[in-house]
């Protein structure tokens, strides 16, 4: 077999547009998921910054305040399923395929589909924004009967979802298949990269959930359209079944947006600590637990809704739980930190700032999961504070901590450094300035998702709206740096980094890989 | 000249948070400690949780940035080479899961006593509308829509917005103090959600459903609260006030209210246009 001639072969590909329209190479979708996510962390961004703006001081100033629900909700997807899904697969498009020696994903086809559903998917979820009635505006939870009461973007609503589901159940598909068969001989599952393991996990929970969020919309549109009353008690439903079947979707959900992260922030502790990752296998082993555990707490969202004395009392201990392999990773973290000898390059700045804000985040889920605490709690900006730690500081730092890692492996070209280490510090700044005084308005009684709030929350939401404005401005930083590193920057080695040659499969390929890797199998030693 | 106004930018920020803090105090960043007996022992539960969770925060982060100080390359240590210890793993396995169990013990006392509603003499049966409330007295001919009071103008920032901005009715909810009351909880539209923060109490009020909650104030005076489930355009403008009085007063309000109140009922639904 002539493997210069099939090289050769396979290097071709349609230029210009059609490149990115037709491609099925796992590293041309990854690029076209991130850019994707880069573009709606933009324009989710924008709604923020639209909320952030209506809060920076008491009365009605910019926006109407079915608007303001609008942008709420609005928000809230686009950065869910259009932000940080997205950008997470986009990573597992890229390096999967890379960390486990295989040349492409399993289901190249269906890659493309599943990417290229996403922007027509979410073309329609936007184009609400102009529609009679105007755009979803009853939370992103989708709550009947106000959901209901949505105008003519209903339908458009639920079958953008339809899609985005559709979306990420086939590239969950297709992440699970390439794991399972595309490995190299010899890379066992215990050799994985944990964000391998993380993404493998993350995919079992994502073909799981996706279809209940389905069947629940679907439910929705026909309580709209066709006369049923699955939730509407006058005809014999109930609206609190939805809160049901929406959670179930909806915890495990959690876990999707930030199992990844943990596989990141796991490949690049070792990396800049100079030393193996701490308890391998029992980060496989906390992973795993929390997927399961995932599955059994979601009416912890609904304490309040009035629930039997039993189910509050199971609620709250199952959710206590998930501390327990949480714990197990955060530790391993900082004894993999421990006696190492450790360099601040960007990365390990966010996988740090990641560690320790996504603690903070988890010790007021803690909080949260004491139900008569929660009673509290529940609605307030105390919630809203404890999942934007867990999602920005949390996901969203993880992904960015990625692309600082990868990026010169991608582009074969270094980042500016300085401008990176800028980049982490305003970022750390602002969201700590937009999101810590949450809790204190939270505690004191402001409850979430109001345009307008009493004179005692008038101090901490200003400081919360120059954070999120700082936040928002200091992520221009961070296109920039993405755009020209892509263009120049200093060239760097095969393992980019001092030593992560020995911390996986994708530090051995050049720098940027050529457009098809390991189309013979790489040896496993 | 970019960095300058960057520093004059975290100046004012800086002056704007200590300022605040001076301005607001400590009580008002934390949780009310209410006016019930619940509603103590929620703030306690609380604070309990707050400070395990500042303890193990300040351990682990202490051992991080311990690490982050000592343990660089830059101070020409040599990496150590360990990756694993049993023993480590099973001690923050086991050791997490006491201090839960810890936790779990007083927070499931506290929860068994909220759900003991007991017997009580008044009953109120609490409507939530699109955007306000109706209270129904059940053993009293009394019952009266409560809305929000604060003139548009307050809101639209064209005149000065008072004090109870956005936290003032039109028609209060009076109960006795020392006395057990029962609350049920409906909505005849949308879900909405019934939150008083001194009295430890939420529940959500649910179309076709009735939610139960008791609640036995002690001390006299008005409590502020407000709608808690997005319920849609004003969702942020459906305040709650109670007034608790002694149960005399109480007495003479409700002989007097189940004359008077019927009337004020007949115009309130005439703004909602029934």
């Amino acid at each position: 077999m002539s493997s210069v001639v099939e090289d050769a072969h396979h290097d071709e590909h349609s230029s210009g547009i059609m490149r990115w329209i037709t491609t099925t190479n796992h590293k041309d979708i990854g690029t076209l998921y991130l850019w994707f996510a880069m573009i709606m962390f933009f324009i989710g961004g924008l709604m923020a910054l639209i909320i952030r703006a209506e809060l920076f001081q008491p009365g009605l100033q910019f926006v109407d305040p079915q608007f303001f629900n609008s942008m709420t909700t609005m928000h809230a997807l686009v950065m869910i399923f259009g932000v940080i899904m997205p950008a997470f697969t986009g990573l597992a498009n890229w390096m999967i395929p890379m960390m486990i020696g295989g040349p492409d994903m399993a289901l190249p086809r269906m890659n493309n589909w599943s990417f290229w559903i996403l922007p027509f998917a979410f073309s329609m979820l936007l184009s609400t924004l102009w529609m009679d009635g105007g755009a979803p505006a009853g939370g992103w939870t989708l709550y009947p009967p106000l959901s209901l009461q949505t105008g003519d973007a209903f339908p458009f609503l639920i079958f953008s979802i339809h899609f985005m589901g559709l979306s990420s159940i086939m590239g969950a598909i297709n992440i699970v298949a390439t794991i399972l068969n595309m490995r190299a001989p010899g890379m066992t599952l215990m050799k994985m990269s944990l964000f391998v393991w993380t993404w493998l996990i993350t995919g079992f929970l994502l073909i799981a959930v996706m279809p209940v969020l389905a069947g629940g919309v679907t439910m929705l549109l026909t309580d709209k359209f066709f006369g049923t009353s699955f939730f509407n008690a006058a005809g014999g439903g109930d609206p609190v079944m939805f809160q049901h079947i929406f959670w179930f979707f909806g915890h495990p959900e959690v876990y999707i947006l930030i199992l990844p992260s943990f596989g990141v922030v796991s490949a690049i502790i070792p990396v800049f600590a100079r030393k193996p990752l701490f308890g391998y296998s029992s980060m496989v082993y906390a992973t795993a637990s929390i997927a399961f555990l995932s599955f059994i707490v979601w009416a912890h969202h609904m304490f309040t809704v009035g629930m039997p004395l039993a189910g509050e009392v199971f609620f709250m201990f199952a959710t206590m739980l998930i501390a327990v392999p949480t714990g197990v990773k955060v530790f391993n973290w900082v004894t993999t930190m421990w006696k190492g000898a450790m360099t601040f390059e960007t990365p390990m700045l966010f996988a740090i700032g990641f560690i320790i804000m996504f603690t903070i985040g988890g010790f007021s889920g803690l909080m949260l999961a004491i139900t008569p605490a929660d009673f509290q709690y529940h609605d307030t900006y105390f919630v809203v504070a404890h999942f934007h730690y867990v999602l920005v500081p949390g996901s969203i730092f993880a992904i960015m901590a990625a692309c600082y890692f990868w990026l010169p492996k991608w582009t074969g070209n270094m980042y500016p450094e300085t401008l990176g280490k800028i980049h982490f510090w305003l970022s750390t700044f602002f969201v700590n300035l937009t999101f810590f005084p949450m809790h204190f308005v939270g505690l004191a009684g402001m409850p979430r998702r109001i345009p307008d709030y009493s004179l005692q929350f008038a101090d901490y939401n200003m400081l919360a709206t120059y954070g999120a404005f700082g936040f928002g401005f200091a992520q221009l930083i961070f296109l920039y740096i993405v755009i020209r590193t892509i263009r120049v920057g200093e060239k760097v080695t095969n393992e980019v980094w001092e030593g992560a040659e020995s911390e996986g499969l994708e530090w051995t390929l050049p720098s940027p890989p050529p457009y098809h890797t390991f189309n013979t199998p790489p040896e496993i030693k | 000249m970019k960095f300058l106004n960057l520093k004059k930018f975290l100046f004012l920020v800086i002056i704007n948070f200590l300022g605040s803090s001076a301005y607001a105090g400590w009580l008002d960043l934390n949780m009310p400690k209410g006016v019930t007996d619940i509603s103590q022992e929620v703030y306690s539960l609380h604070m309990l949780i707050l400070y395990i969770c500042c303890i193990i925060g300040v351990i682990v982060f202490g051992a991080m940035f311990w690490s982050i100080l000592k343990h660089r390359k830059s101070k020409g240590v040599i990496p150590a080479t360990f990756y694993e210890s049993t023993k480590l793993e099973f001690l923050w396995t086991i050791v997490p899961f006491v201090i839960l169990v810890g936790m779990a013990v007083p927070a499931t006392k506290v929860l068994i006593k909220m759900y003991d509603h007991g017997e009580s003499e008044i009953h109120i049966k609490i409507t939530g509308y699109q955007w306000l409330w109706q209270y129904e007295y059940l053993n009293a001919d009394v019952s009266f829509y409560s809305k929000l009071s604060t003139p548009y103008n307050e809101i639209y920032n064209k005149q000065k917005k008072n004090e109870n901005y956005l936290q003032e009715v039109d028609n209060e909810l009076v109960v006795p103090i020392n006395k057990k009351i029962r609350l049920l909880l409906t909505s005849n539209d949308v879900l909405h959600a019934w939150w008083v923060p001194d009295l430890a109490l939420k529940r959500d009020a649910i179309p076709g459903f009735i939610n139960e909650m008791s609640v036995n104030i002690s001390k006299p005076g008005i409590y502020r609260g407000s709608c808690a489930e997005l319920c849609g355009r004003h969702h942020g403008f459906m305040p709650i006030v109670i007034r608790a009085i002694e149960e005399n007063e109480y007495k003479k309000w409700l002989a007097n209210a189940s004359k008077t109140k019927s009337s004020d009922l007949a115009v309130t639904k005439k703004i909602k246009g029934e």
